[in-house]
């Protein structure tokens, strides 16, 4: 084989003096960057395999190693970067599509951090949170139109029964993320975690593990189009049913767990032969319309005798708006909105860089036209897709959003350095691998722990930053974006997002 | 820079008094009552709303209109003859008043809707709602049965002389003295508010008015005034005569329990708590308020629930008094029977007696 012209991304840089020659580094490399001829023997580095993920770094006991990126490997070039040209030559080498992991890496304009919070002084005062109760609990489902009520004497009685709400106590949820994607350990922390939360996760298109279904009250189940691990238990024991139509990270396009990563426990959780490739098509291949989707979701409610809410998540695409009316006239009771920087265990880095739009600029227009046509209320909105602290959580609230889902961030939390090679299944952390090796890595009580301090953190921040605006309640600040000011941003971005710029008055 | 160009906060004085027997009283009690709330106002803004005050029109809707010009004045009138027989018009009666300057033209209108079995009162709003929308510089005071208000750029006390309040009897009134922290104050943005006979005095600034107004916008309202108060009017209105809840249920909207008290209440109670702060979250009002509601036949004044707002709540043989301080009361009644501070999110809701000849409703 001639010698690739890719060369490595990273510089594995070994400072010998303080090298013991442990073997860790050996030992904790999922991509087999290290070796040693013998115990305690030299240490040699394969640095073409390095995806520059840290974890020796950080397990190194004597502080021995830093990984560089190689920002050198081409000429500096405005157009022809290092990207592009690997790219050119990894595509010239191979003949294939190029694939990706996590978000979208392309250096977008993240609105986010254009958006200035509000505060109040003197004409009304801050909330102090250490002193009033400030309140985040969040109910998803579609509202009544309105209430009924009755007079018996000097109280009153509901006339008619809501709708099902399903009550966060924060509105932070963990996104869909399947088994098979990522391992065991840590589909088990999402799980425990969102129930000490008192939120919800998600257990993605892969199926509901049988030893997980103890922490069903806190779970939302997907239906995507290759319907695995769909049965009618699966329906059944869920709080929530998602149908997954798109995902942010890869509009357009299904999804491909190879059989090698098709291990006997994902294979009997996603009801499909062992080390077979499990395809989910681009479509649901039972869904060619709106009218279709009303018939999925129908079908889906009828099954579970009307019990669950429904969420339909779609990826951001420029048309979003329209889609999500359909979808709210189709009769969801949730509208998912993944935006393009949401994470992906695979995806054709084409498609997860290229296409759909920021999730900022999406909800402010689907929460927009919703209003315009009367018909908020009969959906919640989750926002989803690169919410990466407390203040985006409260931005997207601000700009429509009922509730937001986190999955980088909580991977991160778990230990994720964002190399971006879940795809591989060589996960050194753990997370993205179905290697009883290394997924052993993923410590569940431990993970639980970083999870909820991470959410429990963020809420506080939250709570913190609503009293500072004298808003005690969080519904207050729901589509509240006379909070938000816009710095450095054109006019036309401006009226998408609905904000006024910094310095304009309410 | 007119009001309702840019959005304006406001402090202010509130006010309101009430004869459950019915009986009218002079307006110029309340007057009495806000002249001693002087320094809560800064002589941007003062207004009153009285019930009960045109027995002889009970039946008529009476409109209190102010224009800037008089071509608005003519298109309101061409407005009205599309959908009403006007049975008056004149202009509203007013004094030259030191403090009282840059009067609009006020006029005041007894109509009656044409067709008789037509939804009067959804036409009424909804030509209040035109005329604000749509008639430039032109404002509707008040358009109700028996009820009117009177407001402009003044201290209240000047107000009241201005409009001849002590010539006016009514079985309640409410007032108002506003302290606006920015530009001078426009007539038709000074309180009460209006909408039928549903009005709003308040004092405070509302930190969910960018929610509170996004969701009424959706419901059909347009804000013509960007101000709170207006956006609290016609959530009564929106809440009372839309969605036809009583008071009790509304102040509940307003200022909700907070979660840890719903989840210690009985089932039933919880249900209902619940339902409402799903349903009607984005109508609640988060931040410093106190308002007094007036409607016919009582009034309902509330606090925000952690009673960021002065309020105070007297009652001496058949009367009611709320304000904003309890020397407001005083002024008017020395030596009450009780005066009480209502706890935030406990509503005051004071009806006149039943079967009371002036109960307008």
């Amino acid at each position: 084989m001639p010698r690739s012209l890719v060369p490595p991304a990273f510089f594995v840089e070994r400072v010998t003096t303080r090298c013991i020659k442990c073997g860790v580094c050996v030992r904790q490399c999922g991509f087999s960057v290290h070796a040693q001829a013998e115990p305690y023997g030299e240490v040699v580095s394969t640095e073409e395999n390095c995806v520059g993920c840290q974890r020796c770094v950080v397990f190194c006991p004597t502080r021995a190693l830093r990984i560089m990126e190689n920002v050198h490997s081409v000429r500096q070039h405005p157009n022809w970067t290092a990207g592009v040209i690997h790219d050119i030559q990894k595509q010239a080498e191979t003949g294939g599509i190029i694939l990706g992991s996590m978000g979208c890496d392309k250096d977008y304009p993240i609105y986010f951090d254009r958006l200035a919070l509000n505060a109040s002084q003197v004409t009304n005062p801050a909330i102090d949170p250490l002193r009033e109760p400030m309140e985040v609990r969040t109910y998803l489902g579609s509202k009544a139109p309105r209430v009924e009520v009755k007079r018996s004497g000097v109280t009153f009685r509901l006339q008619k029964p809501m709708p099902i709400g399903i009550k966060l106590e924060t509105p932070i949820m963990f996104a869909a993320m399947s088994f098979g994607s990522i391992s065991k350990n840590v589909c088990e922390a999402l799980a425990k975690a969102a129930t000490e939360l008192g939120t919800l996760f998600n257990t993605g298109e892969g199926g509901y593990h049988a030893d997980l279904r103890k922490y069903a009250a806190n779970s939302i189940v997907q239906v995507a189009s290759g319907r695995f691990g769909v049965d009618k238990e699966y329906l059944e024991v869920a709080r929530v049913i998602e149908i997954k139509m798109g995902q942010g990270a890869k509009p357009g396009i299904g999804g491909h767990l190879p059989g090698e990563k098709m291990t006997w426990e994902v294979a009997r959780t996603r009801m499909i032969p062992k080390g077979t490739d499990a395809i989910s098509p681009a479509p649901h291949h039972d869904i060619y319309s709106i009218e279709d989707l009303k018939q999925l979701i129908d079908t889906l409610k009828e099954v579970t005798d009307y019990k669950k809410p429904i969420s339909v998540k779609v990826a951001a695409v420029h048309n979003v708006a329209a889609i999500a009316s359909g979808i709210a006239r189709a009769g969801a009771d949730i509208i998912t909105i993944d935006g393009m920087k949401g994470g992906t265990g695979a995806a054709p880095k084409v498609v997860r860089n290229e296409i759909g739009i920021p999730i900022e600029v999406a909800i402010a227009a689907v929460d927009q036209r919703l209003r315009e046509e009367g018909i908020r209320d009969e959906v919640s909105l989750v926002a989803s897709g690169g919410i990466r602290c407390s203040a985006d959580v409260l931005k997207a609230i601000c700009l429509g959003a009922d509730a937001v889902y986190i999955g980088t961030a909580a991977l991160v939390a778990l230990g994720c350095h964002l190399c971006g090679k879940c795809y591989t299944g060589k996960c050194s952390w753990g997370i993205a691998t179905q290697d009883e090796y290394l997924s052993r890595r993923v410590n569940p009580e431990l993970g639980v722990k970083r999870l909820v301090n991470l959410v429990n953190a963020w809420t506080l921040e939250i709570k913190e930053v609503i009293g500072a605006m004298g808003i005690n309640a969080i519904e207050s600040l729901r589509g509240n974006r006379l909070h938000l000011r816009g710095i450095g941003l054109n006019e036309v971005e401006l009226k998408v997002l609905g904000v006024k710029p910094a310095g304009e008055s309410m | 820079m007119l009001e309702g160009w840019v959005r304006i906060p406001s402090g202010c004085a509130i006010a309101g008094i009430i004869n459950q027997n019915g009986q009218a009283f002079s307006g110029e009690m309340i007057a009495r009552a806000m002249t001693v709330m002087h320094d809560r106002s800064n002589g941007l803004g003062g207004g009153f709303a009285g019930y009960g005050i045109y027995p002889e029109m009970k039946e008529a809707y009476a409109f209190h209109v102010l224009a800037q010009d008089k071509t608005g004045i003519s298109q309101v009138d061409e407005l009205f003859k599309e959908n009403f027989t006007v049975i008056l018009k004149e202009p509203l009666p007013t004094r030259r008043t030191a403090g009282v300057a840059g009067t609009p033209f006020l006029m005041r209108y007894f109509l009656q809707p044409q067709k008789e079995n037509a939804d009067a009162d959804q036409l009424v709003a909804a030509t209040t709602l035109q005329i604000n929308k749509h008639i430039g510089g032109t404002f509707v005071l008040s358009g109700a049965k028996n009820m009117g208000v009177f407001k402009g750029v003044g201290y209240p006390e000047d107000i009241a002389a201005f409009f001849r309040l002590d010539e006016y009897k009514g079985y309640l009134w409410t007032g108002h003295g506003r302290f606006p922290t920015n530009t001078p104050g426009w007539w038709g943005g000074a309180h009460p508010f209006s909408l039928l006979d549903v009005t709003l005095v308040h004092n405070g600034e509302i930190s969910s008015y960018g929610a509170n107004r996004r969701y009424l916008e959706s419901q059909g309202y347009h804000m013509t005034l960007q101000t709170d108060s207006e956006a609290i009017a016609y959530a009564c209105d929106f809440l009372h005569r839309r969605h036809q809840l009583p008071w009790e249920i509304i102040a509940k909207v307003f200022a909700p329990p907070h979660w840890w008290e719903i989840d210690r209440m009985p089932a039933e109670e919880r249900e209902l708590a619940v339902a409402l702060r799903r349903t009607y979250g984005s109508l609640l009002m988060n931040g410093p308020f106190s308002i007094i509601v007036g409607f016919a036949g009582g009034m309902m004044a509330l606090n925000d629930r952690l009673k960021l707002r002065s309020l105070v709540a007297a009652q001496n043989e058949e009367w009611v008094f709320v304000a904003s301080e309890e020397a407001a009361i005083r002024a008017v009644c020395p030596e009450p029977e009780s005066v009480w501070y209502p706890k935030g999110g406990e509503a005051v809701i004071q009806l006149v007696k039943e079967n009371v000849e002036c109960h307008a409703a």
